[in-house]
């Protein structure tokens, strides 16, 4: 019996193996245990460094502060600016949500990495889909943890909060969400397939996009070619709505729909890319050289 | 001038009479009465032009100590690998507990745990945590009890509540172990599972593990250097070499066909002639 390099059957990522033996639960519930098993190692890896967590809120905080002065400037010195108070602290936060969330994913991912417990863990029952959930609420958690401080302290510093985006806030927060654990998706898949060797793309992958997504300016400020390629990116129509909202009181549904088109799209690419990255590893062995 | 083996028909034979429990290959095989635990056929690797595991065939039973034998680079580690599911093989079949591994391996995991001292623990976590996150991870029921039960068997209570990463050798590899029984597993597969650690800690490790499997009826798989070791542990003994299983046996019959004094001159003179060859 001979198998094919290319299939991707074994590593069964839903995990329809039919029934579970032993002392295995069943189905979902055995699904939510595992990946709330997994969250809860994650959780207590963020509870054993207290100097981690307070790194996950000082980044947002600082920037915010800066942003915040500059904002301030701006708003005597720029009519843009002036239009809209708070304009380039949304922004800054909203950016945070973006790359805490791509962040969040793929450290939780590291740290497998860094313990080298990757064996350990695909020698469990644990699906490679319950894992890519776990670092999805981990990532969630440590978004809020980062960015919530920044977004209070902004009210007490400048007088600006966030929150009065309204209900498009819930949407532009998921769309970003979505659109980190893609690239989040894509960025674990490459440390898998390349080693440790290839962990500063955690850090340095999502920049890529800040110029593209129009954070701190409208896309019209971007070259032609720049704005299409710019439209390919669920972030610039977040951007575009957050200012749509700020600038004319406006709720660009048409860009939240796109937005949410284009990430649906790219969580399905992503979580593809993923799992045939993860057969390859098992396929090449890769998953008993982690962290060598 | 090399020994008989084993007759091939012997091994064909081992595989497959019903006498023994063999089976044959086909639908997923639930009964709880699976004599042979696990079954490798014709398990090939290849990493582009090298040949890592050749075409392999052996059968390990129910509450048996089995030991893949051989020096470095021999395909021990990963064949251990590929009967874990970590590793995909080139070709081949590989069944536990009747469960196919390759197209349904989940079922059979929940019934299995690993150890290697080549694989960490979270250093961060305490040991309750990791073994708490694994119990769950295998859907163990009573978690908090099963951890204190799985760390007063091996005598670590007092290590509970220290960070992996802060314990010696010999303890890590006591919580390895834990790890790797916090599921009461009916099969067990250990990757030099005394690798690096002082004699009367190996020495505990093996009292302790067979101890468990009589009570427990474990099957156990292990990857070892350690001839003494094996001796004393194993039943079966797979020498492998070249990624090939070279010859298999008792420790005991094997020491005789080779006559020689122990498993380790047996070994000894298994590689020297491959490298005089």
């Amino acid at each position: 019996m001979t198998y094919n390099d290319g299939h991707m059957g074994n590593d069964d990522p839903m995990g329809n193996d039919g029934h579970m033996g032993g002392q295995m639960g069943h189905g979902l519930s055995a699904g939510l245990n595992r990946t709330s098993a997994m969250a809860l190692r994650y959780a207590y890896i963020l509870r054993s460094s207290w100097p981690r967590i307070i790194e996950l809120a000082y980044w947002p905080l600082m920037q915010m502060v800066l942003w915040g002065f500059i904002s301030k400037f701006m708003a005597t010195n720029s009519t843009w600016v002036a239009q809209a108070a708070g304009v380039l602290i949304a922004a800054v936060l909203l950016w945070d949500v973006l790359f805490r969330g791509q962040l969040g994913f793929s450290v939780s991912f590291l740290e497998e990495m860094w313990s080298r417990n990757l064996p350990n863990l695909f020698v469990t029952p644990l699906r490679p889909h319950e894992f890519i959930l776990s670092l999805i609420l981990m990532s969630l958690l440590r978004t809020l943890i980062g960015v919530l401080p920044a977004a209070l302290l902004a009210i007490v510093f400048y007088h600006y909060s966030i929150f009065d985006l309204g209900l498009p806030l819930i949407a532009f927060f998921f769309n970003l969400m979505f659109l980190g654990w893609s690239m989040g998706l894509i960025i674990t898949a490459l440390i898998l397939r390349n080693g440790l060797g290839a962990e500063s793309l955690a850090w340095m992958a999502m920049f890529i996009l800040a110029p593209l997504s129009g954070v701190f300016y409208p896309l019209s400020t971007l070259p032609g070619w720049l704005q299409a390629v710019a439209a390919a990116l669920p972030s610039s129509y977040v951007f575009e709505g957050m200012r749509a909202v700020m600038f004319e009181g406006v709720v660009r549904v048409d860009h939240l729909l796109t937005a949410l088109g284009l990430n649906v799209l790219y969580l399905a690419a992503s979580a593809g890319f993923f799992l045939h990255t993860f057969h390859v590893a098992r396929r090449t062995g890769l998953l008993m050289r982690v962290g060598e | 001038m090399s020994p008989p083996r084993a007759p091939e028909a012997e091994i064909v034979q081992d595989m497959t009479s019903p006498r023994d429990g063999g089976f044959a290959v086909g639908p997923d095989d639930d009964s709880p009465n699976v004599i042979n635990v696990i079954e490798v056929r014709g398990l090939t690797k290849r990493y582009g032009t090298i040949t890592a595991v050749d075409g392999i065939d052996f059968t390990v039973r129910r509450g048996e100590t089995a030991a893949l034998l051989g020096a470095n680079g021999a395909g021990k580690t990963t064949t251990i690998a590929m009967v874990l599911g970590l590793l995909l093989p080139d070709a081949g079949i590989i069944k536990v507990l009747g469960c196919d591994m390759l197209a349904n391996r989940y079922q059979a995991l929940a019934r299995m745990n690993f150890s290697s001292p080549y694989v960490d623990l979270p250093r961060r976590l305490t040991v309750r945590q990791n073994l708490e996150v694994f119990a769950r991870l295998y859907g163990v029921a009573g978690v908090a009890a099963r951890v204190r039960e799985v760390a007063a068997e091996l005598d670590m209570t007092a290590l509970l509540a220290r960070p992996s990463g802060e314990l010696s050798a010999g303890q890590r590899s006591r919580v390895t172990l834990a790890k790797a029984l916090i599921n009461r597993p009916d099969v067990l597969l250990l990757d030099e599972p005394t690798a690096s650690l002082d004699p009367d800690t190996a020495d505990r490790i093996r009292g302790y593990l067979a101890a468990y499997q009589a009570r427990h009826g474990t099957t156990i798989l292990l990857a070892s250097h350690n001839m003494a070791e094996v001796e004393r542990m194993c039943s079966t003994v797979f020498i492998m070499r070249d990624g090939r299983i070279h010859d298999r046996g008792a420790p005991r019959d094997l020491v005789a066909r080779y006559g020689r004094a122990n498993l380790e001159e047996v070994f000894l003179h298994i590689v020297r002639e491959k490298a005089a060859q």
